[in-house]
C-alpha cells in the first residue's frame, strides 16, 4: 500500500485496523481515533482520494491503494494546504482532535463540490463530530477554502 | 503597559502544529510502551465474591495482572478532594475494587501485555464472581432509601445543607401569590473527542518518574503521586500533553488507571501506556447534572419575586470524589442576575449506582438556571405578561455592584457580584433576536445566567526573556482547545513590548512549571492570565532597572517598545532586549546577538559585586497571582425554533447570545468558547440522554445511540459583547469556558414550550419526549 506516495510493506498481523496501522506501526500519530465504531469521523483519510473512515477498514484492505493521511496534505517545509490554511483563519479548530478527519473530509467535499453550497456543506461535514467548536467556524472555513482552492 | 495585543482577533500560534498532524496527544506516545486494560465491573451493584486471575495471568504476551490485593495502596479510599464539614458520609472508591462494586465500570483488575489486543484477552479471562445487589439508579428512588448504596450511610444522604438569605416562610406568607414547582434534569455526559490516556515510564537510574496523562490538572496528579509513592515532588514529571478536549471530568484526582499506570512502569522498570476505549469512557469517566428540584415562589401582581424557597436532590452516584461541589454551585447559582429577597436553599446529595459525578462544563448552574428561568416563565404565564418584562423588573440593576446574594459559594466565601449590566444584556439580546419568522409552531426564548468564574486559590507563570531576545512563558495550566498558547502570549507580549510571535508558552507540564491548581470553572484567563501578566510584568520591571544602569539614565524613563528597551520617545537611545537578557547574567554568553553589546567591558562598571544583594541572574521571573474572590460573568441567549407537530424535529431559527466576560483579551478564541459552549447545551438539551436502565445499565454507551449533535443539528449562533471590568483583577477579565452551555436547557425550554403549548419542566428533552407530552397533554 502507498501512503502519502511512499510504498510500505503488506501488514503483518491480518486483524490490524487501518487506522492503528497508520498510527502505531508507520507512527502516522495524525490520524487520530475517537470511537473505533465508525460514528466520530476522527479517523478519516482519503483512499484513493475519497475520504473514509480508517477504523472500519482493516489495513490489508488498503492494499493495492493509495492512502492520504493528514500528514501527506502539506510537507513539512510546504505552506498549508488551503484547507489547512482556512481552518487556520476561521478558528476552526480548538483542541485540534478532530481536526485531521475534517481537514480530509473537507478536501473530499471540495474535490466534488468547488463550490458548495450551504447545504453542501453540512452534508459534507455531517460524518464528522466536534466537541468544541459547535461547527459555525468550521462552516466558515469550508466556504474559506474553497475561495482558496480557486486562487 | 501598551495594549497592541490585548482584545486583538490574533490567530492562534497552536494551529499550525494541529493542522499538519503534529499534535501530540497521550495515545500517540509509543517509545515501547507495554499497553493495558482495565477489568470493569458488569454489574451496577454486588459484591464480590473471589476474583481468579490465573488464568489471565498464564496468556501469552501478559506481564502482570493486578487486583487490589496486589497494590501497597489497595486498601486506601481515593482522596475526597474538597472536603467540606457538611459532607457528613463521604465516600470514595478504591483504585481495584475488592469488596463491592457500586456502578457498572467500576474497576477491578488491571492488566499489562506486550499488546493491548493481548491485554484484551487477558481481561476477559479474569474471572470475578459477583453476588448482584439491590440497585438504586434515580435520585428519587435513592432519596426513598428503600436499598443502600453504602452500607453504613443512612439514607443514603451523603451530605445535606440549608442556606437562607432573608426570611422565606413569613416572605411567603405575606406573598399576594405563590407557585409550587418541580423540575427534573437528567444526567449527561462532557464526551470529549479524545477518550483519556495514560502512559508513564520510571527512570531506576535517575530515580524519576515521567506521567504523560490527558489530564486537566498535571500539578495535582504529581503532588498526588509524588505522596502514593514516597517520592520528591521534584523526581516526579507530570505531563498533560495536546488534550482533545476536556470540559470537566479529565480533572478527577483520581481515575484509577491514574495511579496504575505509573505504578506498573515502576514495578516492571518499562514504560506502561493505557488508553481508555469509547464504550468504557461513557462508564468509567465521570457524569453530571442529575437533580430533582421542588420550588415555591411568592410573588406580588406585577411578577416581582418576594420569596424563592428551593429543596433539591444532586445525584452524587456511587462516590463523592469532588465532595458537595455541585451542589453548592448550584444553591448560589440559582437567584442568577435577578433580585431574590427571600432566598431559601435546602439539597441533599444521595447516593446512587451509577458512575460518580463532578464538574461538566456548566457545573451546577445549567439546572440552576433552568429552575429560575423556568419558575420566571411560569410568573409571567400567571400574570399574562411578557417574558421579557418580568425578568426587567427583578434584574439586579449595574449601580447595585458589589451585590450579595447571601448564600455561600464554592470557595467558602459569599457570593458576590463583583460587576454587571444585566438590562443591557437582555435588551440587546432582543433587539439582536429580531422580528418573529412567520408560520406556526413557532417558539421564542428567553434566558439569563451569571456564572460565578475565575476561582482561586492561585495560579503561577514563569516569563523569561532570552539572549535571542524571544520569550519563553510556562504556567501549570494545560490547554484542552483554549488558545492559552495564544491568549498568554498576548499578555505577555504587551508586558515586553515584543512580538506575540516571538513568545512561546508552555502549559500543563511540571518540568517547566510545577505549581498550580488545573483548567476548570473558567478560571484559567482570571488565574493564569493575571500570573502572567505579573510575571511579565517583573521580567519589564527587571528590564528596565538594568537598562538603566546600562544607559545610565532613570529606570522611569524607559519604555519596552519593539523588543527594545528605550529612553521614552527616543528610539535611537535605548538598548535591545535580547542584551539587556545578556547583561542580567553576569556570566556572558559565546553565541548570542546580544552579546557583544553586553559584554562586561563596554558595560558602565557598577561599584559591588556583579550580583548585588537581592538580585538574581538572568532575565526571568517567577509571579503568582491569586484572586479574592470569584469574578461574575453573565449573559443572555434568545432564539426562536419551530417544532414539526408531527414529528417534534426542532428547527432553530435563530440562536442569540450576548455575553459579558469582563475583558476580552482575544474575541477570536471566546467567539469559539461560546459557540462550542452554544452547541454542547443543545446537545444536551435535545439529542444526548443517558439512558440507565433500573439495573443500573447504561443501554446507549456508544455514539451510535448517544446522539451528540453534527453540523446539521446546530444552527449559526450570533455573539455580541459588553464589558464591564472585572474590579477585582489587574486585567479585568473574567471567565469565559463555560458561559455558552449553561442557559441553554432554559432557553430550548422556553421556546418549545411557547412553539408546542405543553409545560416543559424536564431536560433532556428529544423528539419522543415532546410526542409524549403532547400526547398526555391532549
Ligand atoms: S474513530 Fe473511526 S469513526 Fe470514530
Ligand atoms: S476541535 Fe476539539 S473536537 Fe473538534
Amino acid at each position: 500500500m502507498k501512503v502519502n506516495g511512499v510504498v510500505y510493506p503488506t501488514p503483518a498481523d491480518p486483524r490490524r485496523l487501518l487506522s492503528d496501522h497508520l498510527r502505531h506501526d508507520l507512527g502516522l500519530t495524525g490520524t487520530h481515533v475517537g470511537c473505533e465504531h465508525g460514528v466520530c469521523g476522527c479517523c478519516t483519510v482519503l483512499l484513493d482520494g475519497a475520504p473514509v473512515r480508517s477504523c472500519l477498514l482493516l489495513a490489508v484492505q488498503a492494499e493495492g491503494h493509495e492512502v492520504t493521511t493528514i500528514e501527506g496534505l502539506a510537507s513539512d517545509a510546504a505552506p498549508l494546504h488551503p484547507v489547512q490554511q482556512a481552518f487556520h483563519e476561521c478558528h476552526g479548530l480548538q483542541c485540534g482532535f478532530c481536526t485531521p478527519g475534517f481537514v480530509l473530509s473537507v478536501v473530499g467535499l471540495l474535490a466534488q463540490h468547488p463550490n458548495p453550497t450551504p447545504e453542501q456543506v453540512d452534508e459534507g461535514i455531517a460524518g464528522n463530530l466536534c466537541r468544541c467548536t459547535g461547527y459555525a467556524s468550521i462552516r466558515r472555513a469550508v466556504h474559506r477554502a474553497a475561495e482558496l482552492s480557486q486562487k | 503597559m501598551t495594549t497592541r495585543w490585548f482584545g486583538a482577533r490574533v490567530q492562534r500560534v497552536e494551529d499550525d502544529r494541529l493542522l499538519r498532524g503534529h499534535g501530540r496527544f497521550t495515545d500517540d506516545i509509543d517509545d515501547g510502551a507495554l499497553e493495558s486494560c482495565l477489568v470493569r465491573s458488569p454489574y451496577a451493584h454486588a459484591r464480590i465474591r473471589s476474583i481468579d486471575v490465573t488464568a489471565a495471568r498464564a496468556m501469552p504476551g501478559v506481564i502482570a495482572v493486578y487486583t487490589a490485593a496486589e497494590l501497597p495502596f489497595g486498601q486506601t479510599d481515593l482522596p475526597i478532594l474538597i472536603p467540606h464539614p457538611n459532607l457528613t458520609h463521604g465516600r470514595t472508591q478504591r483504585c481495584l475494587a475488592s469488596e463491592v462494586v457500586r456502578y457498572v465500570g467500576e474497576a477491578v483488575a488491571f492488566v499489562v501485555a506486550e499488546s493491548r489486543c493481548l491485554a484484551e484477552d487477558a481481561a476477559e479471562m479474569v474471572e470475578v464472581d459477583y453476588e448482584p445487589l439491590p440497585v438504586v439508579i434515580t435520585p428519587e428512588s435513592a432519596a426513598r432509601a428503600e436499598h443502600l448504596v453504602h452500607d453504613d450511610v443512612p439514607g443514603n444522604v451523603a451530605a445535606e445543607m440549608i442556606q437562607e438569605a432573608g426570611s422565606v416562610e413569613a416572605a411567603l406568607a405575606a406573598s399576594p401569590r405563590r407557585k409550587r414547582l418541580h423540575f427534573r434534569f437528567e444526567r449527561g455526559a462532557a464526551c470529549p473527542m479524545e477518550a483519556r490516556a495514560v502512559w508513564a515510564r520510571w527512570s531506576t537510574s535517575e530515580r524519576r518518574l515521567t506521567v504523560y496523562d490527558s489530564t486537566q490538572s498535571p500539578t495535582s496528579i504529581r503532588g498526588g503521586l509524588a505522596v502514593l509513592f514516597g517520592l520528591p515532588e521534584s523526581s516526579v514529571e507530570v505531563i498533560a500533553p495536546d488534550v482533545g478536549g476536556g470540559f470537566g471530568p479529565k480533572i478527577m484526582l483520581f481515575y484509577p488507571d491514574e495511579l496504575l499506570v505509573p505504578f506498573a512502569a515502576m514495578q516492571l522498570g518499562r514504560p506502561v501506556k493505557w488508553t481508555e476505549d469509547r464504550q468504557e469512557h461513557f462508564t468509567a469517566v465521570n457524569q453530571e447534572r442529575g437533580q430533582v428540584h421542588e420550588v415555591e415562589v411568592g410573588f406580588d401582581d406585577e411578577g416581582k419575586l418576594l420569596a424563592l424557597d428551593v429543596d433539591f436532590v444532586h445525584d452524587a452516584g456511587a462516590y463523592t470524589p469532588y465532595g458537595i461541589i455541585l451542589p453548592i454551585i448550584t444553591a448560589g447559582q440559582v437567584p442568577g442576575p435577578y433580585r431574590v429577597p427571600n432566598y431559601r436553599v435546602r439539597f441533599r446529595d444521595v447516593y446512587t449506582n451509577a458512575t460518580p459525578t463532578s464538574p461538566y462544563r456548566g457545573a451546577g448552574r445549567p439546572h440552576a438556571c433552568f429552575v429560575m428561568e423556568r419558575t420566571l416563565d411560569r410568573i409571567a404565564a400567571e400574570l399574562a405578561l411578557d417574558r421579557a418584562e418580568v425578568r426587567r423588573r427583578n434584574l439586579i440593576q449595574p449601580d447595585q455592584f458589589p451585590y450579595e446574594v447571601g448564600v455561600a459559594w464554592q470557595d467558602g466565601n459569599a457570593v458576590v457580584y463583583d460587576s454587571g449590566n444585566y438590562p443591557v444584556l437582555l435588551e440587546k439580546a432582543l433587539a439582536n433576536l429580531g422580528p418573529r419568522p412567520g408560520g406556526d409552531h413557532v417558539g421564542m426564548g428567553l434566558g439569563m445566567y451569571v456564572e460565578g468564574t475565575g476561582v482561586g486559590p492561585y495560579e503561577g507563570a514563569h516569563v523569561q526573556v532570552l539572549v535571542s531576545g524571544k520569550v519563553v512563558a510556562a504556567t501549570g495550566i494545560p490547554s484542552q482547545g483554549q488558545a492559552h498558547a495564544t491568549v498568554w502570549a498576548q499578555i505577555v507580549a504587551d508586558e515586553l513590548g515584543v512580538d506575540v510571535a516571538d513568545v512561546e508558552v508552555t502549559g500543563g507540564d511540571t518540568r517547566r512549571f510545577p505549581w498550580g491548581v488545573g483548567t476548570f470553572a473558567s478560571r484559567g484567563a482570571v488565574t493564569a492570565g493575571n500570573a502572567m501578566a505579573v510575571a511579565a510584568g517583573m521580567v519589564a520591571e527587571k528590564a528596565r532597572q538594568i537598562a538603566a544602569d546600562h544607559l545610565e539614565v532613570d529606570p522611569a524613563d524607559l519604555e519596552l517598545v519593539g523588543g527594545k528597551v528605550q529612553v521614552k520617545g527616543s528610539p535611537d537611545r535605548g538598548i535591545a532586549l535580547a542584551a539587556v537578557a545578556v547583561l542580567a547574567n553576569p556570566v556572558r554568553y559565546a553565541f548570542g546577538g546580544g552579546t557583544e553589546a553586553a559584554t562586561q567591558f563596554t558595560a558602565r562598571p557598577r561599584p559591588g559585586p556583579p550580583l548585588h544583594e537581592g538580585e538574581q541572574p538572568g532575565l526571568e521571573a517567577t509571579g503568582y497571582y491569586s484572586p479574592p474572590a470569584s469574578t461574575w460573568a453573565a449573559g443572555c441567549h434568545t432564539c426562536y425554533v419551530r417544532v414539526d407537530p408531527q414529528t417534534f424535529r426542532l428547527e432553530i431559527l435563530k440562536y442569540v447570545v450576548v455575553h459579558d466576560c469582563g475583558r476580552v483579551i482575544n474575541p477570536l478564541v471566546v467567539e469559539g468558547q461560546i459557540e462550542g459552549g452554544v452547541a454542547q447545551g443543545i446537545g444536551g438539551a435535545f439529542y444526548e440522554r443517558l439512558h440507565y436502565d433500573s439495573e443500573g445499565q447504561l443501554r446507549n454507551a456508544s455514539f451510535m445511540e448517544f446522539l451528540m449533535p453534527y453540523a446539521t443539528e446546530i444552527p449559526a449562533i450570533e455573539i455580541d459583547h459588553i464589558e464591564t471590568p472585572s474590579p477585582l483583577n489587574p486585567l479585568g477579565v473574567k471567565g469565559a469556558g463555560e458561559a455558552g452551555v449553561i442557559p441553554v436547557g432554559a432557553v430550548l425550554a422556553s421556546a418549545i414550550e411557547e412553539a408546542l403549548g405543553v409545560p416543559i419542566t424536564e431536560m433532556p428533552l428529544s423528539p419522543l419526549k415532546l410526542f409524549e407530552l403532547v400526547k398526555t397533554r391532549s
